[in-house]
């Protein structure tokens, strides 16, 4: 089962490389990663995605709760979450497909953000399911090139940060 | 106060409380030897990187203070790697100080440059490199703050050394600001009552004492507990001399080379406390198969150590310091006489297939000489022992009754360890008679340290259990693969006249007859001694678990009847 993860690390360098470096060396399947600035100055949020059972999720929290330069994780899989994922994706377009392909972007409520001489560049942010379907029914054109950047999460409501309320 | 970075890393280890420091010098660390003679500290100069690692290990096992260790860029970083790791296993608080290129030749992989940081990534409790002399005083603070609190660990500083020359403002800060550091919280008084009611419940309850209650310095309120209670306790290797040995109720190391009547608990135990145990395979066997019978508690100051392994009902994450104390009054006092009268069965079983209980028996054995170092020493001193059988036969013949009276690599299994790790513990016990046992093969990979020995003027006593064979791995072979000796007969030096080169007196020992005079002439003999004990060859550590068997099924050595 997949599981998601919030961290909070200092934003030092090198500690990147720790908690990937843990990640490789307790053999932890992880399926994406992001990482960039949260709202404190020198503080980063990543979000994980992980793949395992209960247990390897508990080992997971708790030898990332470990590294000194992380100051909080939370495993916010069970809790309501705005989950999104942004793409961008470069499609084949020849005369005949590229309106077709710009009636599924606008249906996926997504964006045209570059128009090449054979091809379009499209922008999809959301769900990572809606994201997976949009890929799908683009597939078929041909697809060029791909950038996804992987689960980002935060808790619904409230008025703390994520998980806050319900901490482990 | 303005001082150079080699001048603070100095002024602040004054200020942790360090006096021995042990090392090799370099070109990247060479201010802070050129600083070091204007401050009160002793530095040990050892033979080999390695070396140092170990004893500033052993310095901090024998001591639980921070052991500290130096060495330069490149080469001398690398060689701390397994020490390091070595101490890593088994929870020692080791501070390492590196030199490291300059700032402006990192990463251009400059004269003697080594990611150390990288490399020590996965073998540290956490690691630092400093560009910057104005960080130096608050990485120094933290490195030591880190390495003796929670469950201990070693920390490694790589200062560069531009950063070793320049000048700053020396603050040594009072307090660590670590906001992601965890220190265990105090567990819930609900925790500790619920152990006691599954203590209270058991008919059949076993202690496992680990090395966490001599981390954690609970022996006492251990003793107290399993007193009270009447809990028979097993411990796994690191956890030898947590309660004395002698202690009726202490059944001796669990495990794969357990004694038959401690595994024999293990799998018949209602109940198993584990206390700072990480549950090693070594001592489990397969999970799966481990103490079926038991409902299991396992109290770790690792919140992660909880449920890695072993599954366990209650898992309580804290200090034993806390929760040791807390919960004996909380325990009834109980005498399970059953479970103690079937304990004591398997003892007597245990005893009677004990090789030391056959008198006919001439040969030169090593149980036999682990045995007469207890007796002639009374077991009033320190043992630092080596890796394979050697190892194993130490832990089952000698008695420990003194805390912290083994010192051993555990976790890694490290052949080399003792002797320099010998060198830190009697740096850090002076008025400790300390005893190095180790095997022909692992002595022969710190060596070099005897020079050291002399140097220092360490009285240490040196058996060496010689066997002409990587001896653990040859009964390995013997049982598993077909006999084939591959790559472990092992031609070594005459380790007497080795040590006698190097100034220490030495005896080879080739007769039964021979042992208890040679170890009384060592006793006798002021500083350093050596004794080459040239044991029975191929024999074998019992009982044995095959790997991959559970821990009732022991490769038993048969009854003297038995033997055609
Ligand atoms: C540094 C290192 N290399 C290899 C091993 C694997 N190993 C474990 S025990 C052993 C044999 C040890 O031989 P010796 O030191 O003579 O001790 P004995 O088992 O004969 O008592 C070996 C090679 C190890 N534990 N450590
Ligand atoms: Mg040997």
């Amino acid at each position: 089962m997949k599981h998601t993860l919030v961290a909070l690390m200092e934003d030092k360098p090198g500690v990147l490389n720790r908690v990937s470096g843990l990640f490789r060396r307790r053999n932890y399947n992880i399926e994406s990663l992001s990482v960039g600035h949260s709202e404190t100055p020198g503080i980063s949020r990543m979000t994980i995605v992980v793949n395992g059972d209960e247990r390897v999720v508990d080992q997971v929290v708790k030898q990332l709760e470990k590294l000194v330069n992380v100051t909080q994780v939370w495993n916010v899989t069970n809790m309501p979450t705005v989950v999104r994922e942004l793409a961008l994706i470069k499609v084949k377009a020849a005369h005949g497909t590229r309106s077709e392909i710009v009636e599924l972007v606008n249906i996926f409520r997504a964006r045209v953000v570059d128009v090449g001489a054979t091809s379009l560049t499209i922008e999809i942010t959301g769900p990572e399911d809606r994201v997976n379907s949009l890929i799908d029914l683009l597939r078929p054109f041909g697809i060029e090139e791909m950038a996804r950047t992987g689960r980002v999460a935060m808790v619904r409501g409230g008025n703390g940060k994520s998980g806050e309320a319900t901490s482990r | 106060m303005k001082l150079s970075g080699a001048q603070i890393v100095w002024e602040s280890l004054v200020r942790e409380g360090v006096k021995t420091v042990f090392g090799i010098s370099g070109g990247a660390v060479i201010h802070l030897y050129h600083a070091l003679p204007d401050y009160p500290i002793h530095h040990v100069l050892m033979r080999h990187e390695q070396g140092a690692a170990h004893a500033a290990d052993g310095y901090a096992r024998a001591t639980g203070q921070v052991g500290v260790c130096m060495a330069t860029s490149g080469p001398g970083a690398t060689n701390l790697v397994t020490g390091l790791a070595t101490a890593y296993m088994d929870s020692s608080p080791v501070v390492a100080i590196t030199g490291q290129v300059a700032t402006p030749f990192i990463g251009t992989d400059a004269f003697q440059e080594v990611d150390i940081t990288g490399i020590t990534l996965p073998i540290t409790k956490h690691n630092y490199l400093v560009t910057d002399v104005r960080e130096l005083a608050t990485v120094i603070k933290e490195a030591f703050y880190i390495a003796r609190t929670g469950r201990p660990g070693p920390v490694l500083i790589d200062i560069a050394k531009d950063v070793q020359a320049a000048q700053t403002e020396y603050v040594y800060p009072d307090e660590v600001n670590l906001p992601g550091y965890r220190l265990p919280r105090p567990v819930p008084v609900e925790q500790i009552r619920q152990i006691a009611e599954m203590i209270n419940a058991a008919t059949k309850p076993l202690i496992i004492a680990g090395h966490g209650v001599i981390l954690a310095g609970a022996e006492d309120a251990l003793l107290e507990l399993v007193e009270k209670a009447r809990i028979p306790v097993v411990t796994t290797l690191l956890g030898i001399s947590s309660i004395p040995e002698t202690h009726p109720l202490c059944l001796g190391m669990g495990g794969m080379h357990g004694e038959a009547h401690t595994n024999m608990a293990l799998s018949n135990a209602d109940l198993i406390v584990s206390l700072g145990c990480r549950f090693d395979d070594r001592l489990t066997g397969p999970v799966s198969h481990f103490a079926r019978q038991a409902r299991i508690v396992h109290v770790d100051v690792d919140a992660a150590e909880l449920g890695k392994n072993v599954r366990p009902d209650l898992a309580v994450a804290g200090d034993l310091r806390e929760v040791l104390p807390a919960l004996v009054p909380l325990v009834e006092p109980a005498d399970h006489a059953e479970w103690l009268e079937c304990i004591q069965e398997w003892r007597l079983d245990s005893a009677r297939r004990d090789i030391l209980n056959r008198e006919t028996d001439n040969r030169l054995l090593p149980q036999y000489v682990v045995r007469q170092i207890w007796q002639a020493t009374e077991g009033e001193v320190i043992v630092v022992s080596d890796v394979g059988q050697n190892q194993m036969w130490e832990a089952q013949y000698f008695f420990h009754h003194r805390r912290r009276g083994l010192i051993s690599s555990g976790g890694l299994g490290t052949m080399g360890f003792a002797l320099p790790a010998a060198i830190g513990v009697q740096m850090a016990r002076p008025d400790q008679q300390v005893w190095v046992t180790a095997g022909d093969g692992g002595f022969q990979m710190n060596i070099q340290e005897l020079a050291t020995v002399v140097q220092e003027k360490l009285p240490l006593k040196i058996a060496i259990l010689n066997n002409g064979y990587l001896g653990m791995v040859r009964q390995w072979q013997q049982l598993f693969f077909e006999g084939r000796y591959s790559g472990t007969p092992l031609l070594g030096p005459n380790f007497a006249k080795v040590a006698e080169a190097y100034g220490i007196p030495g005896l080879r020992v080739c007769e039964k007859a021979e042992v208890v005079p040679a170890i009384q002439q060592a006793l006798a003999t002021p500083g350093p001694f050596l004794i080459d004990f040239l044991i029975e060859q191929e024999e074998n550590v019992y009982p044995m678990v095959a790997p991959g068997s559970p821990i009732c099924n022991m490769i038993r050595r048969p009854l003297e009847t038995e033997e055609v």
